[in-house]
């Protein structure tokens, strides 16, 4: 078995998930290493979106700001923020990958503050375009390491939706239909949401983790879904474009 | 309509548009040279109290010079508008200019970590802030833009961000769907880094263009800071490339290298050894007040702070980096 660490996992099962022709809104980091190697392996014609305003570049390497040059690099376009999220809002944009400090069961994320709103322990970002490709993207992934200090109970504030308070919540809450939170990927397991509670589930367990190890590492009760798999672990090809290709630097794999 | 729901933040600026309309009404007109220094254009241009917003996105494209002056001649109680407010905002927290903010995303500089100053000025109770996000904050320009109090959108709802924001939930009279509605934002003062302009304020640039359109037609007063000056000829033989039209500009300022150590798109790099300075030295009391005296307070305008941060060979590194020199042998 290849030797592997827990990043590089993580942004290869990542890009599994994105099919050929696919769009997709990244940030800089894991997700934009993850939509490259895609491109790279299985879906050459992903097209990668930028909220500042880059449509379709060929990256030649991982930008430092959704905004830098990198990311209109030989693109489609160079258009502006407002476009962006007008194409996510009209239906447009298939998958994006999202981060925060905290998420709960219903894949809600919270980037805002630590703490309380008025007087916060700790004053993060902000939402960003977080909660607008969130509420707009058909398909919203996380890939975050796993420890109940990050999957918790009740978030210290709901920056960025993910299913609400579950049921039909965000049905409700005005937000388009149908979009929502698909697939979270972590050091441990993959998980996706059960249908009609939308309560985070265990699908599948990474080598060399129980279900005991990733449950012990979730502040919230997660479910399990009927047949849990094992995650198939990058493979050869997968390590070598992305050690050779995506990240040669080792910015994001943490490897030079 | 009638309002379903209200975010508990405060609206900073107010959404009527006849307030604008009756500003613009007076504005001049004319096609008159508007060159001047960036000192001057601060001076006149940027007052005490007002509301600001900064074009570019974070450390792309964006006005640093005019940052430093602002910081420079020590302006305080502005209004903020934080989108994608990154090295910006951590040169204006550092000299405390603002004391109220639309947060869309702040404090942060992306991939390279979190701000110890602006986390540190926002942590200080010293500044109010109102919540919203990226689009919404384009959106509320587009609206101030258009001439509108406000502007539906379906994004914010359900969560805490559109708790602690100002904006408001409604049915649509079409379709029965409840929407969330952005107020209007027409900031006092913008600043905006371009590629090149004329004396006039016609100006063009290259790459995204962020929100910066929207923002230079919904402001009250916008300086321009360009690389270089263009004739007006060469305006007039390409009007199809004109990104901001003169009748929107009060002061064109020459500032070459004006979003250094930012990126430029098709001229220059990020300077990412001295952004990691500055997220260094503002780690530290004392040091950040010699690094700010050294960086800011002692320097005499933009050119001398190229000069003491690499100078011309700096410049053309940052180019070469810019431009994938050394992908190609």
């Amino acid at each position: 078995m290849a030797d592997y660490n827990s990043m590089e996992l993580m942004i290869s099962v990542a890009a599994r998930e994105l099919e050929n022709g696919a769009t997709v809104g990244v940030g800089t980091g894991a997700p934009c290493a993850a939509a490259m190697l895609a491109q790279k392996i299985s879906a050459p014609d992903l097209v990668i979106i930028f909220e500042a305003g880059g449509f379709g570049p060929e990256l030649p390497e991982m930008p430092i700001s959704v905004g830098d040059s990198r990311t209109t690099y030989r693109a489609i376009k160079a258009g502006s923020m407002g476009e962006t999220m007008d194409y996510c809002s009209r239906g447009f944009v298939d998958y994006t990958f999202l981060g925060g400090a905290q998420i709960d069961m219903y894949g809600n994320l919270n980037s805002t503050v630590i703490g309380d709103y008025a007087n916060p322990k700790v004053r993060f970002p902000g939402s960003g375009g977080a909660n607008d490709f969130a509420s707009f993207c058909w398909k919203m992934m996380v890939m975050t390491p796993q420890d109940s200090k990050r999957f918790v109970e009740k978030l210290d504030f709901l920056t960025t939706p993910g299913w609400l308070q579950g049921g039909n919540s965000r049905e409700k809450s005005g937000l388009p239909l149908g979009a929502g939170p698909y697939k979270i990927i972590t050091n441990m397991a993959v998980m996706d949401f059960e249908p009609n509670s939308k309560r985070m589930r265990i699908i599948s367990i990474n080598p060399g983790y129980s279900l005991k190890d990733v449950q012990d590492n979730c502040g919230f009760e997660l479910l399990k879904a009927e047949k849990i798999a094992d995650t198939l672990p990058p493979t050869e090809k997968e390590l070598r474009i992305l050690r050779e290709e995506v990240d040669p630097y080792g910015y994001v794999i943490g490897r030079s | 309509m009638e309002v379903i729901e209200q975010g508990l933040g405060q609206l900073f600026m107010n959404p009527d548009p006849d307030l604008l309309r009756a500003f613009f009404q007076l504005k001049d007109r004319k096609m008159v040279n508007k060159v001047m220094t960036l000192k001057n254009a601060v001076e006149k241009f940027v007052h005490d109290g007002d509301y600001l917003a900064i074009g570019g996105f974070g450390a792309n494209r964006t006005p640093i010079a005019a940052c430093h002056e602002i910081v420079r001649q020590g302006k305080k109680n502005m209004g903020f508008a934080g989108h994608t407010a990154t090295h910006d905002m951590q040169i204006l927290s550092a000299g405390e200019v603002y004391n109220r903010l639309d947060v869309a995303y702040v404090v942060g500089l992306e991939a390279r970590g979190l701000s110890a100053c602006s986390r540190k000025y926002l942590q200080s109770g010293k500044v109010q802030t109102t919540e919203w996000t990226n689009y919404a904050l384009s959106v509320r320009l587009q609206a101030a833009a258009m001439g509108v109090p406000y502007l539906p959108a379906r994004n914010m709802m359900g969560t805490d961000t559109f708790k602690y924001s100002a904006a408001k939930t409604a049915l649509c009279p079409y379709t029965g769907k409840k929407l969330v509605l952005l107020p209007a934002l027409s900031p006092d003062v913008s600043i905006i880094h371009v590629h090149e302009s004329d004396i006039f304020g016609n100006c063009r640039f290259k790459g995204i263009a962020v929100a910066d359109k929207e923002l230079a037609n919904a402001s009250k007063r916008l300086i321009i800071t360009t690389e270089k000056l263009i004739s007006s000829n060469e305006i007039k033989q390409d009007p199809s490339s004109t990104s901001i039209p003169y009748h929107l500009v009060d002061a064109v300022c020459v500032v070459p290298f004006g979003g250094y150590p930012g990126t430029m798109a098709g001229e220059y790099f990020s300077d990412e050894e001295h952004l990691k300075e500055w997220m260094t030295a503002e780690k530290d009391a004392d040091k950040f007040k010699a690094f700010l005296n050294k960086n800011i307070y002692e320097c005499k305008d933009h050119e001398e702070y190229i000069r003491i941060n690499g100078g011309q060979v700096k410049m053309q590194e940052l180019r070469a980096k810019e431009l994938l020199l050394n992908k190609e042998g």
